[in-house]
């Protein structure tokens, strides 16, 4: 399974059961042709069978090359994965600038025993790398050193242990799966059709079927997307550990995420408005960077849910207790904004406390975000011609990402202007006082609390007592 | 405020580029128009031309207002970028947030040799964009660019 290169690296090959699995994933695609076509019966029987042989001969032998040119190394500061048979790609992942590390187990991998590493880094959607297949253990195993570099920790330090802190009840998830907007959509359509029926019995035939078709075709893609949703976010685990927050969650496909905490770049509360009577929310963080070349944009937008659904008291406390932000009051624009946005303007909301920058917005949806002014990419003001006319304007705040931003809309001009100066300067020493924990690019990351490093008295802390983030950037101490 | 000491603005040339290219699609449309509508008589052919014309001397003045809000300044710590009229936007960029500098000049932009200097940072929002540079300010903004990203990098 090993090496030991020229270059005294530790070179390693995947797991050799890994063309199986991926051979595996052609055998369900070359079942369905064959289901297909002998359904519809045009071709003979041994053309398909021999169709399906030479399909699946061929994802084996690409698999078998896959695996045989595919090595990785890990010495202290690098992952390296080399593979590709004419096209070489070898590619370097500094553990230092690692952003998320996620344990992915797709069904058919998970029949053997084996796992993918995502590796996320930041800025680019080739930066990332994945590592398909290892074994769990080595999975589990490469993440732990992994994490443990990444702190600047001896490679060796086993996982620390996880704090479990919450999880979602799958009763919760299916209701909160089926209570979207969606479906009221649905239910309006079959009040309405039933209700044409009862005054006309004996409406046209053709356009009845079509109707009934839509209707069909609609709920057969709104069970599709409640059912994806449930089997994505089954079981679903938050935990707290020294490295990071740890995700858990997925039916029969699961993964494993971990997220150094100093790696959040932004924190966002949805509540849709049908879910409003229940009184839950949905809490999710944006982190940097894509893993691999899937995702093709330079900068995609990676978000994840640290609470998929709960109600608004524990998504508060993870807020404060898991990601270390404080609570504070939002205030409202002035109320001639209403005149701008006339269909918003009851969520519109926004405010800073020094340290983070949040707004909320939405029509029948409120999402509010955090960014953590250590991580603002750009400060925008934007003032549009209706604004001008009300003298209101808009402030941006960007963090990384497509589309992450904590917006200040519609607030008055000389708020937006003196809030404009303010974000800047204030962005300005937050990201200074954090380079100066030694978070720079190249040095090495000590463990930073997200946001207020300054305001040390909101630090997730330990069952024992231990900050579980250091207030002084200090990597903590390695556990026994 | 574009009035202020620091700003600098884009190349004049930007200007007879942008008239260069309405006054060409005015011109065009209304020939186009006055060719198709001539059948139809040659008072209702030069009227639509007109109207065309006096159309694309509006969009000539208010691409001549937007030229002119065109604006960027290099702080000691980050770059802003000041441009629109209608829509006014101001953007900051810190410097240590720079992720790569693009360069770029498009057909048009080749025959009036003027170049774009785009900053790209992890937010895909940031939009600082400074169109109709010459040449050398084009390089020598890439250049200060890239050596003050290195300087100030801040990571994610």
């Amino acid at each position: 399974m090993s090496s030991s290169g020229a270059d005294g690296l530790n070179w390693q090959r995947l797991n050799p059961w890994t063309p199986v699995v991926l051979g595996g994933r052609a055998l369900v695609i070359v079942a369905l042709l064959g289901s297909e076509e002998a359904s519809r019966g045009t071709s003979s029987r041994e053309v398909t069978i021999y169709i399906g042989i030479a399909i699946l001969a061929a994802s084996v032998v690409i698999g078998v090359v896959r695996w045989l040119v595919t090595k990785w190394a890990l010495d202290g500061v690098t992952l390296r994965i080399e593979t590709g048979l004419f096209r070489r790609d070898a590619r370097q992942l500094p553990v230092a600038r690692i952003q998320a590390v996620d344990v992915v187990r797709p069904f058919l991998a998970r029949v053997f025993g084996l796992a993918e590493l995502r590796i996320r880094l930041a800025g680019g959607g080739k930066s990332g790398g994945r590592l398909t297949y290892l074994s769990e253990a080595a999975a589990v195993d490469l993440r732990a050193r992994l994490m443990a570099g990444h702190h600047g920790l001896d490679m060796a330090t086993p996982e620390p242990a996880e704090r479990p802190i919450a999880t979602v009840a799958t009763g919760r998830l299916v209701a909160s799966a089926i209570l979207q907007p969606a479906t009221l959509v649905a239910i309006v359509f079959v009040v309405v059709l039933l209700a044409l029926e009862s005054i006309s019995p004996k409406s046209a035939d053709g356009a009845e079927t079509g109707t009934g078709l839509t209707l069909g075709l609609y709920l057969f893609g709104l069970a599709r997307v409640t059912w994806r949703r449930v089997a994505t976010e089954y079981g679903f685990a938050v935990a707290a550990a020294p490295d990071g927050i740890r995700l858990k969650r997925g039916l029969f496909s699961t993964v494993n995420e971990t997220i150094p905490f100093a790696r959040v770049q932004a924190v966002r509360k949805s509540e849709p408005f049908t879910w409003h009577f229940l009184g839950w929310c949905r809490l999710e963080v944006d982190v940097a960077g894509s893993p691999g070349r899937e995702q093709g944009t330079r900068s995609g937008k990676v978000t994840k849910a640290l609470l998929p659904v709960g109600p608004t008291a524990l998504a508060d406390e993870l807020f404060s207790n898991l990601l270390g932000l404080q609570q504070f009051p939002l205030s409202k624009p002035p109320r001639r904004a209403r005149w701008k946005s006339p269909l918003s303007y009851h969520f519109l909301a926004a405010g800073d406390n020094g340290l983070v920058a949040a707004g909320s917005c939405g029509r029948l949806k409120k999402v509010t975000t955090w960014v953590p002014l250590e991580k603002v990419q750009s400060v925008r003001r934007v003032q549009g011609p209706v604004q001008r006319l009300l003298h209101l304007a808009t402030v941006h705040v960007d963090a990384a990402g497509r589309d992450v931003r904590a917006e200040f809309r519609d607030r008055d001009v000389h708020e937006a202007d003196a809030l404009f100066e303010k974000l800047v300067v204030q962005s300005r020493s937050a990201r200074r006082a954090v380079s100066g924990h030694g978070n720079a690019v190249h040095g090495p990351l000590g463990v930073v609390a997200p946001v207020n490093g300054a305001a040390g008295d909101a630090q997730p802390v330990d069952r024992d007592g231990a900050a579980l983030l250091s207030v002084t950037g200090q990597p903590p101490p390695p556990r026994p | 405020m574009n009035s202020n000491p620091g700003w600098m603005t884009p190349s004049p040339k930007l200007w007879s580029m942008r008239f260069t290219e309405g006054a060409v699609v005015a011109v065009l449309v209304a020939v186009a128009v006055a060719a198709g509508t001539a059948s139809q008589g040659a008072g209702l052919a030069v009227g639509l031309a007109v109207v065309v014309l006096v159309a694309g001397v509006v969009y000539l003045f208010l691409a001549h207002r937007r030229f002119r809000a065109w604006a960027y300044q290099e702080r000691e710590e980050d770059l802003v970028v000041s441009r629109g009229v209608m829509f006014r936007r101001e953007s900051v960029v810190p410097y240590g947030r720079m992720q790569f500098v693009d360069v770029t000049a498009g057909p048009v932009e080749r025959i009036f040799k003027l170049k774009t200097v785009k900053l790209h940072t992890a937010a895909a929002a940031s939009d600082a964009r400074i169109p109709g540079l010459e040449p050398d300010e084009a390089a020598r903004l890439r250049d200060r660019l890239a050596a003050l990203g290195e300087a100030k990098a801040a990571g994610v």
